[in-house]
């Protein structure tokens, strides 16, 4: 039997419900993982992205951590997926990008409703550096693969694994393709 | 207002920093660091949560009716709760007092759907390795792949039931993630007689499998008194919605809280006017508050919610079997309130009970296929919205102005209300597991373990989802690595 493909996932700075959708695909994750062994994702251990065949990124960049997080799978995954709205496109967190991140921050830590007194925004040197804007993953690395969807079906997510599984390339049909 | 082992007495330059990071690398990214000293006392213990979104900010200037949808996207893991906080905050602006029995049927149906997936996705997927294999088990096997290979019933169970709840959500909300049931003033679809039947099918298998559930971490703490009673224990006050009767209820209700000998401290509070009973601190090295009672001060007034506040917060359990789990719960307690942190796997998993319990008795109503489903009455400015989420109390506050735009939204999730606890809980381990110690993979998880015994959803608050990668890196007073420890 041939070695099993390595697969890695994370989640930057999205909702985790592409990371649902992928658990979504329920009693099929067992014969998944015949075929399939994770490397850096949610579900085990693994702290640093190692060598993998596919890369699936759930999520934009939105702090200066998400940037090497995501540099590091590009590095490592032979095809690197931006799974769902988000890393497509910036998504829902991508709407604070008409606001200026300065005055967002004094809103909600310091002049905003419920504060205790003397609250100010926090500033430690433990916090890593905010972008100024959300952005989507294509604009710092190369993506191979785009799946659209908030999140993505399981189903095409299905579809879209077990193409790249049997070395075909990937097609979603019309049903399988949507954008909400 | 620092607590004990929160900031160091003596000069950070003289001693060691101990950083475990990212405790988190989801879109809630945290990471814990601790100060030593050259005998490996520690002085000073933090759990940061690293990541910044600005929902609040970025609502302002929407038209209300979005917000149900938008703000869902908080959270993946569960969306229902903020979908309905929201819902039920409008239901309040568009002066729908009373929904529909309908409405407020097939919102029930859907909260508890969630109930249901999100606590078989944190037991099963997420704690059960730890549970079933020990903390300072093997790293390579301290999965959901380790527990299907050497428990592949308990995994096939743990996905079965998640995969129930999902489809309970999609079906009265349209999608498994992210769906559109619910809107302000009720609902936009109810079930059909078909769609019924079939979760009718599954729902007593459900019981079963969360009666199963319940024993496997009730006997796990018979077993082992010494490590579940005293791992991660420290006192505290609880709070939580509980229904006018005085029952478990996780759709609505007012606002109880016990003080930490068990005695109640307000009850039946009218979670409108949450802001004159919840204040929230800042401090500089977290984005996430930390919310205390107004009336007690930031010493003092701090509590947990979550499913041990609620088991233990609520007189009775309105399910049956759940209310059996409930009573050898408070017998196992004794006297006082269970404070162990480990508690809440134990509570948690009586709540899938009651959540798959409720789930049967719900589908057995025909107001589930009625037809009305909207009301609306007198506009209003504001509205305040509290559920009791998978993870605790959700409040959810809107102003919204003439031109239907949103001029002001607050929201306090649940993880928030527990980060004081979980700073306790991580200082509780330090204490017990890390003072005068070598560094170990195995002591990591501990400190791991007693985080996500609150199934913090840094998601919402920022979340955790997994096991969380951990990299100790151990560094003397002049700056020299002296020990390293990834594990991951």
């Amino acid at each position: 039997m041939a070695a099993k493909l390595k697969i890695a996932t994370v989640s930057l700075a999205g909702c985790f419900g592409c990371h649902m959708s992928v658990l979504d695909i329920d009693e099929r994750l067992l014969p998944l993982l015949e075929l399939v062994e994770f490397d850096r994702s949610p579900l085990t251990d693994i702290k640093h992205c190692g060598p993998c065949d596919i890369g699936l990124i759930e999520g934009g960049v939105c702090n200066a951590e998400n940037v090497h997080v995501l540099r590091e799978f590009r590095a490592n995954c032979k095809v690197l997926i931006a799974l769902g709205a988000c890393a497509i496109n910036g998504g829902l967190p991508a709407q604070r990008n008409h606001l200026k991140l300065d005055e967002m921050l004094t809103q909600i830590y310091s002049t905003g409703t419920g504060l205790a007194a003397g609250s100010s925004i926090p500033d430690d040197p433990e916090l890593p550096l905010l972008l100024d804007k959300v952005h989507a993953i294509h604009e710092v690395v190369k993506i191979d693969y785009f799946l659209p969807g908030c999140p993505p079906s399981a189903d095409a997510i299905w579809s879209f694994l077990n193409d790249l599984i049997a070395g075909k390339p990937p097609a979603l049909g019309h049903e399988l393709l949507h954008y909400d | 207002m620092s607590f004990d082992l929160e900031t160091s007495t003596l000069p950070t330059e003289t001693l060691r920093r101990v950083a475990i990071e990212p405790v988190s690398r989801v879109e809630g990214h945290g990471k814990v660091t601790l100060l030593l000293d050259e005998n490996n006392q520690v002085h000073q213990v933090r759990l940061h949560i690293v990541e910044f979104r600005g929902f609040e900010r970025f609502i302002e200037g929407r038209p209300y009716w979005e917000v149900p949808v938008m703000v869902q996207r908080l959270c993946g893991i569960c969306p229902v709760s903020h979908h309905l906080a929201a819902s039920k905050a409008l239901d309040m602006v568009v002066g729908a007092k009373q929904i529909t029995p309908t409405a407020e049927k097939m919102r029930r149906l859907m909260h508890y759907g969630q109930m249901l997936q999100s606590h078989a996705l944190h037991f099963f997927h997420l704690s059960s390795p730890d549970l079933l294999f020990g903390f300072d088990s093997e790293v390579g096997r301290r999965n959901i792949v380790g527990v299907a290979a050497s428990h592949p019933a308990i995994a096939k169970q743990g996905i079965l039931l998640r995969k129930f709840g999902q489809e309970i959500i999609r079906l009265t909300s349209g999608k498994r993630v992210h769906g559109t049931g619910s809107v302000p003033g009720g609902v936009n679809r109810a079930l059909t007689g078909g769609e019924r039947i079939t979760l009718q099918a599954d729902a007593n298998q459900m019981v079963e499998w969360s009666r199963d559930a319940v024993k496997i971490i009730r006997e796990l703490h018979q077993q082992n008194p010494a490590l579940y009673d005293q791992f991660g224990h420290f006192r505290s006050s609880f709070m939580g919605l509980v229904a006018p009767s005085g029952a478990l209820d996780f759709y609505h209700g007012g606002l109880r809280a016990r003080a930490a000998d068990g005695s109640v401290m307000f009850d039946h509070f009218d979670y409108q006017g949450y802001n004159s009973l919840i204040v929230e601190e800042v401090k500089p090295w977290t984005y996430m508050k930390f919310p205390y009672l107004r009336s007690l001060g930031p010493e003092n007034g701090w509590y947990r919610v979550g499913p041990l506040a609620r088991v233990q917060n609520c007189d009775f359990i309105p399910t049956p079997l759940a209310e059996l789990e409930r009573r050898q719960f408070v017998e196992y307690a004794g006297a006082e309130p269970m404070h162990a942190s480990l508690g809440y796997h134990w509570a948690r998993m009586i709540e899938m009970l009651c959540a798959a319990e409720t789930v049967q008795e719900l589908l057995q109503d025909d107001d589930l296929e009625g037809t009305d489903l909207i009301v609306t009455g007198e506009r209003q400015r504001e509205g305040v919205g509290v559920i009791e989420a998978p993870r605790g109390t959700l409040i959810h506050h809107y102003q919204v102005g003439d031109d239907d735009l949103i001029t002001m939204a607050n929201l306090i999730v649940s993880t928030t209300h527990n980060n004081q606890a979980m700073n306790a809980a991580v200082r509780s381990v330090a204490r017990q597991y890390l003072d005068g110690q070598v560094l170990t993979e195995g002591l990591l998880n501990h400190i791991e373990v007693a985080i996500r015994a609150y199934d913090p959803c840094l998601s919402c608050a920022t979340h955790a989802l997994g096991q969380m990668p951990l990299d100790v890196v151990l560094i003397d007073a002049t700056g020299r690595e002296v020990d390293r420890k990834v594990r991951g």
